[in-house]
């Protein structure tokens, strides 16, 4: 009778003893971490969504570099684009927030929305001379929560002996869109292709023709948004674009072109690097064609903006602050552009930039008259870019007519 | 007198007493007992609850609240009553996606199920390599599907996939399947990639089901003159019975949720034709950031889930007590 309950006993205090030891540990683990808030400050903790190489170790050199000038070394974290958003939420409600956070500008209106962030103007920052899109993508509620060195947009990409051999000049409105692309399409071989996936990339590649035509992503149903919306559904209709387009995304579209599956297409600079790599691919770059000639075209604004979070510690967020003044200085900005085929933020080193690097004279030139996506709309942009994106699926699917779809589209955007 | 009585009286003190302690040292063993068992219990029930229970009712609450990117923030989050509920409702996002999560769940289980079941009972007669052959048929359930939606993607696509390419060239077609771009077709491609996925899963647990069952059946129905369409049909299958319910069970409750394989091989396009309820659930939380309808969307699919983890749980019941 007592014998099976010995062994038992013995059982119930080493699990005790488990026990006490797993809360011990763990209760060790909480305690260690709040201890450094006061104190010279030596590191900071940066965190962004560079993790292809060259540039996570382009960006790690530049962050190292600036925090040498600021007396600080920055550990710099890097995830995949898709999660950073959910993984700083995440870090918000923990209050595990890096001192120094990158977002994408179209999100950062929604996390500033939520009082994650500090307001730059607090430290001393100098706006002068950022292009007006890029600085109003970074300010919510008329405070700047974040500045991005260098900026993007997309443009057509062409393959330039496809088009000789073609007899094709390169196309600069919708109507010799349309013609060029039916010449330039071969077995195998298509014209045109963008990216019409059904996800915000998809959005956003439409916006250059949705906002060249006088539409706005405020009022889908429009005759603007239609025409727009047509165009896309006459090169898919024509055959001069795939049908696959509307399961593409842009790195899809660089593979097409890159394979010589497609002779135009819609991008952005960040593929250059790729591009040159290709020996016997010789490619030029021009702005998105228009509606009619003689107009500029008006292209989304593409570019990551780095800010201040909050945090418990105030000499933390002024360091964090000072690596993020020197992360945007004219120098920093011309070496992030050179890098990565961007543009810099500040007019004057632009127009310097497209000096220095011609290749790049056409996103230059796109960059001058780009929008951000959030300036209208702030936060409600997510739920119209859905409308947009179901709007483009159901016209090239055949679904529904370019005008219903984006009535469907206005609904999804304005629906609570 | 007093003298034995006392003694007598003492013993049976003595005895009482050793009673009483024998009593309490077996009152004490039990508790003891209990205790351990209890102690045995605790790290379970404490990791269900944590791990389970509270993600689910923070999810129910959450379904009932407005929350938004700044709740993380802040963690205010005012209640909304049924608001959320009447948003997905009132908009064709839910039904659209219900008709879409049962075409594909119901699609998705007979192929696996029927395909499964085959291969199982293929793989049961002994013949060299036939090892070999049963482990690599696991192959699609050991990749990580994020691999096999993009090679499945490419394999599918209207002009450059090797699927069209075998079609034109075998002369079957002159012009490609839109496979994921045509919208009456992404569905079907997307269940016969989930089949795919799902054949390993019902070829295992069958398997083991037809190993259960003893041969002498077959031997005592092959001496009665029954054909194999017979002995399957009296013997595999009436044994087989408790294991196809839980194939079935688990392969409804697993394919209700699959989000990784729709958002890589479509993303729920083109047009919504691949959109299910998990799929929206995610675009509502994680794109849209409208956490609250995204919360009650995630609810319908629970219920759903919960409503065949009856079913389940009632067949096992019931196999148990046959």
């Amino acid at each position: 009778m007592i014998s099976p309950v010995r062994p038992s006993v013995r059982q119930t205090s080493a699990l005790f003893g488990a026990l006490a030891l797993l809360l011990a540990a763990t209760g060790c683990g909480g305690g260690a971490g709040a201890g450094s808030a006061t104190g010279e400050v030596t590191a900071i903790t940066a965190l962004d969504y560079y993790t292809d190489e060259p540039e996570h170790t382009q960006w790690g050199n530049l962050l190292t570099a600036c925090g040498k000038k600021a007396g600080v070394t920055v550990e710099h974290t890097s995830v995949p684009g898709a999660s950073l958003v959910p993984q700083v939420l995440r870090q918000a409600s923990s209050r595990t927030l890096p001192d120094l956070l990158m977002l994408d500008n179209a999100d950062l209106q929604q996390i500033a929305g939520t009082g994650a962030l500090t307001p730059l103007d607090q430290y001393g920052i100098d706006f002068n001379g950022f292009a007006k899109g890029i600085l109003s993508a970074g300010t919510y509620q008329g405070k700047v929560y974040g500045l991005a060195p260098a900026v993007n947009t997309v443009a057509l990409f062409y393959n330039k002996d496809m088009l000789s051999n073609a007899g094709v000049a390169v196309p600069e409105t919708w109507g010799e869109l349309k013609t060029a692309a039916a010449k330039l399409t071969r077995p195998g071989r298509y014209g045109m292709a963008v990216d019409a996936n059904a996800t915000f990339e998809g959005s956003w590649q439409f916006l250059p023709f949705l906002w060249s035509n006088g539409g706005h992503e405020k009022q889908l149903d429009t005759p603007q948004a239609a025409q727009a919306l047509q165009l896309w559904v006459d090169l898919v209709k024509s055959g001069s674009m795939s049908k696959s387009v509307v399961n593409w995304n842009q790195s899809d579209l660089h593979d097409q072109f890159l394979a010589g599956r497609t002779a135009m297409m819609i991008n952005g600079p960040w593929r250059i690097p790729a591009l040159n790599q290709a020996e016997n691919l010789h490619w030029g770059v021009a702005p998105v064609p228009v509606p009619r000639a003689g107009q500029t075209p008006v292209t989304p604004l593409g570019g990551e903006v780095w800010t201040v979070p909050q945090s418990a510690s105030k000499s933390r967020q002024e360091k964090a602050a000072r690596v993020l003044a020197c992360l945007n200085d004219s120098s920093s900005m011309l070496t992030v552009a050179k890098e990565h085929f961007t543009v810099p933020s500040r007019t004057t080193v632009a127009s310097q930039y497209a000096e220095q690097v011609p290749s790049m004279a056409a996103f230059v030139h796109s960059v001058e008259g780009a929008r951000s996506r959030t300036s209208e709309l702030g936060v409600k942009w997510p739920k119209a870019a859905t409308g947009i994106y179901t709007a483009i699926q159901s016209a090239l699917t055949g679904e529904q007519t370019p005008e219903k779809a984006l009535e469907r589209g206005q609904q999804i955007a304005t629906g609570s | 007198m007093t003298c034995p009585l006392g003694r007598d009286k003492d013993r049976r003190d003595k005895d009482r007493r050793d009673k009483d302690r024998r009593d309490k040292t077996v009152a004490r063993v039990r508790l003891g007992e209990r205790l351990a068992q209890w102690m045995f219990l605790v790290p379970a029930m404490a990791y269900l609850l944590l791990f389970f229970g509270y993600p689910i009712v923070k999810n129910i609450v959450m379904s009932f609240q407005q929350y938004t990117p700044t709740t993380f923030y802040t963690s205010t989050a005012p209640f909304v009553g049924l608001r959320n509920y009447s948003t997905i409702l009132s908009s064709d996002l839910l039904s659209k996606a219900l008709l879409t999560t049962v075409l594909f769940t119901a699609g998705s289980l007979l192929g696996q199920f029927v395909l499964g079941l085959a291969f199982a009972l293929f793989f049961q007669r002994s013949f060299p390599l036939g090892g070999v052959l049963r482990s690599l048929l696991l192959l699609p359930w050991l990749l990580p599907l994020v691999v096999s939606g993009t090679t499945w993607r490419w394999m599918l696509d209207t002009d450059t996939g090797v699927v069209n390419d075998t079609l034109r060239n075998l002369h079957i077609l002159s012009s490609g399947v839109p496979w994921l771009t045509g919208t009456s077709q992404a569905l079907v491609s997307v269940i016969l990639i989930n089949i795919w996925v799902g054949i390993p899963f019902n070829t295992t647990i069958l398997y083991g089901g037809l190993q259960d069952i003893p041969t002498h059946l077959y031997e005592a129905a092959e001496l009665d003159g029954a054909g194999p369409v017979t002995s399957f049909r009296h013997i595999t299958w009436p044994l087989l019975r408790p294991t196809v319910s839980v194939v079935l069970v688990l392969g409804a409750v697993y394919t209700l949720k699959v989000l990784d394989l729709i958002l890589v091989v479509t993303g729920g396009g083109p047009a919504d034709a691949t959109e299910t309820i998990a799929t929206r659930s995610y675009e509502l939380s994680f794109q849209q950031f409208e956490f609250g309808p995204g919360a009650a969307m995630g609810n319908v699919l629970i219920v759903i889930s919960l409503a065949f983890a009856i079913v389940y749980l009632r067949a096992n019941r019931r196999a148990r007590n046959v």
